[in-house]
């Protein structure tokens, strides 16, 4: 059972450094998809005995439905609607940018061991798997030129947010948790809209053209 | 003794077949009936008994690079176990022996390329070894998992009773470094995400390019080296995957060639299912494969 549960954390680093090297758009939105239907096995795998069950169910049931379907249905959707070229086009090439992530999960891993956390006693990889998730979506945010590419890194930094929310579980009430879903929810619908218009106006996604506007 | 023995005979007859059922399972999967699955032996029977050319701008090296290449490979075979019983060769340390023994048959292979002075084989040479040394740090990466894994520093006992242990300890760590290590496999053998090992275009080719000047035993010597590699690299992988305990050493020996065929199935399947990848992304893949190791080290060191 112990060696399953491992095998999640190590999928979900996995398919950071899938998300960091793909070049195809598609393929990484499926594969933040499979990383959020993933993070809703957590709350599951890691529920112990004295927590709630309903609070347990609802926070995963919630987390597939949004993280696995909803949002990246919605990026699928708006990537074909913007007739959006399916390469990722990076600022920083793919290799150092798998270099750069593959340098920040091996730090968090050294180092999570070493942070004074109030609550022990959860899964040992779960700190550091939150931290090289996040340090992956940062990657992304700050390394791609195309606003779809950059809303997935967002989507990345949100997915490693909630890893270690799940270390937080038991104390977390149920509304903060729903409340932050549907933050992440409205988020990417605004994204969504800004990008739509972006097209529109400049018939394309670099988001470099908007640091070009000019009064 | 007897096994070990036997599995260096293994070694040593059967890498043509796993050619053979390679190519059988592309043609199946194209709807073609494909070559016999003896086929590679008898393409080695006729260039044996052709002659060799020479072209006058040549050396020494020409000549030299196909035999040095085929001894260095066949002396890795002895540092490997093949399941069952222990290698014939072994010391602490040996696969370091075993990934530079590979390396001086490449060295000499495109050595042997430079020698003919052709323009041509010169890309060649330089697209393998560019490659090969994006490809060797993700191979020693693996075998530093396994070593850290299993505590021996010898091929043999990485391979051996050790692994079982491992497996349900770190688990996951050693199935990345499967997977890393199955990549480095496709890559050092030029399968298809990297190389076509079919197509005599030039754009296209890497290993292939420097062989065009070889020809008769030479040629035969090369094409033999480089099945015995991959069976190296197969037998690497599989018993990696395969790294429960048997009931016997026979056991072992039948579950090895049995993992073997399946290895040789998955590298037809992923050559019909996979186009190839452009030159640019081949690095791209390489690095993913030793980050991939690289994560499974510090899960190990964690």
């Amino acid at each position: 059972m112990a060696r399953w549960t491992d095998m999640v954390f190590v999928l979900v680093v996995v398919l950071d450094f899938f998300v960091l090297a793909s070049s195809r758009l598609q393929a990484a939105i499926r594969a933040v998809a499979a990383q959020g239907a993933l993070l809703a096995l957590l709350p599951l795998i890691l529920a112990t005995g004295e927590s709630d069950v309903t609070h347990v169910a609802l926070l995963a049931v919630g987390a597939l439905l949004v993280k696995g379907v909803a949002i990246p249905w919605m990026m699928a959707w708006a990537t074909r609607e913007a007739a959006i070229r399916r390469e990722v086009e990076p600022i920083v090439g793919f290799v150092p940018s798998l270099v750069l992530g593959a340098a920040g999960v091996a730090l968090a891993f050294a180092f999570a061991s070493e942070l004074p956390l109030p609550t022990g006693g959860k899964h040992m990889l779960l700190v550091p798997t939150s931290l090289s998730t996040v340090w992956t979506g940062l990657l992304l945010v700050v390394s791609r030129r195309k606003a779809v590419a950059q809303v997935l890194g967002f989507l990345i930094l949100e997915n490693g947010v909630f890893v270690f929310g799940v270390l937080l579980g038991d104390f977390m009430p149920v509304m903060v948790e729903a409340g932050v879903l549907l933050d992440l929810f409205a988020a990417v619908f605004v994204m969504g809209i800004v990008m739509f218009h972006i097209n529109r106006e400049f018939s394309s996604l670099d988001t470099g053209k908007l640091s070009a506007l000019k009064d | 003794m007897l096994l070990s023995l036997l599995q260096l005979a293994a070694f040593l007859i059967l890498p043509p077949l796993l050619l053979g059922i390679v190519n059988r399972v592309k043609s199946v999967a194209g709807g073609r009936t494909g070559p016999p699955l003896l086929q590679p032996y008898l393409d080695l029977r006729r260039l044996l008994a052709k002659g060799a050319v020479y072209s006058r701008t040549t050396t020494w090296v020409f000549r030299a690079g196909p035999v040095i290449g085929l001894a260095a490979v066949a002396t890795a075979g002895l540092l490997m176990a093949f399941g069952g019983a222990p290698s014939l060769l072994s010391f602490t340390g040996d696969f370091v022996l075993f990934a530079y023994l590979l390396g001086l048959a490449r060295f000499f292979t495109a050595l042997a390329a430079l020698d003919t002075g052709s323009s041509f084989e010169g890309m060649g040479a330089a697209r393998e070894v560019t490659f090969a040394s994006l490809a060797e740090p993700a191979l020693f990466l693996c075998l530093v998992v396994l070593a850290r894994a299993t505590g021996a520093l010898s091929l043999s006992q990485m391979l051996g009773e050790g692994l079982a242990g491992a497996w349900r300890s770190d688990g996951p760590a050693l199935l990345l470094a499967a997977l890393a290590l199955f990549v480095v496999a496709l890559a050092e053998n030029s399968r298809i995400p990297v190389d076509d090992p079919n197509t005599h275009l030039e754009l296209t080719m890497i290993h292939e390019v420097m062989v065009l000047d070889h020809s008769g035993p030479d040629f035969a010597f090369i094409l033999y080296g480089a099945s015995l590699k991959l069976f190296l690299f197969g037998a690497l992988v599989v018993r990696l995957a395969l790294g429960f305990r048997f009931p016997g050493p026979w056991t072992a020996f039948a579950a090895f060639l049995a993992g073997m065929a399946g290895f040789a199935v998955l590298v037809g399947l992923v050559e019909s299912a996979m186009a190839r990848l452009r030159l640019s992304r081949v690095p791209q893949m390489l690095v993913g494969a030793s980050v991939l190791s690289v994560f499974a080290l510090v899960l190990l060191l964690r």
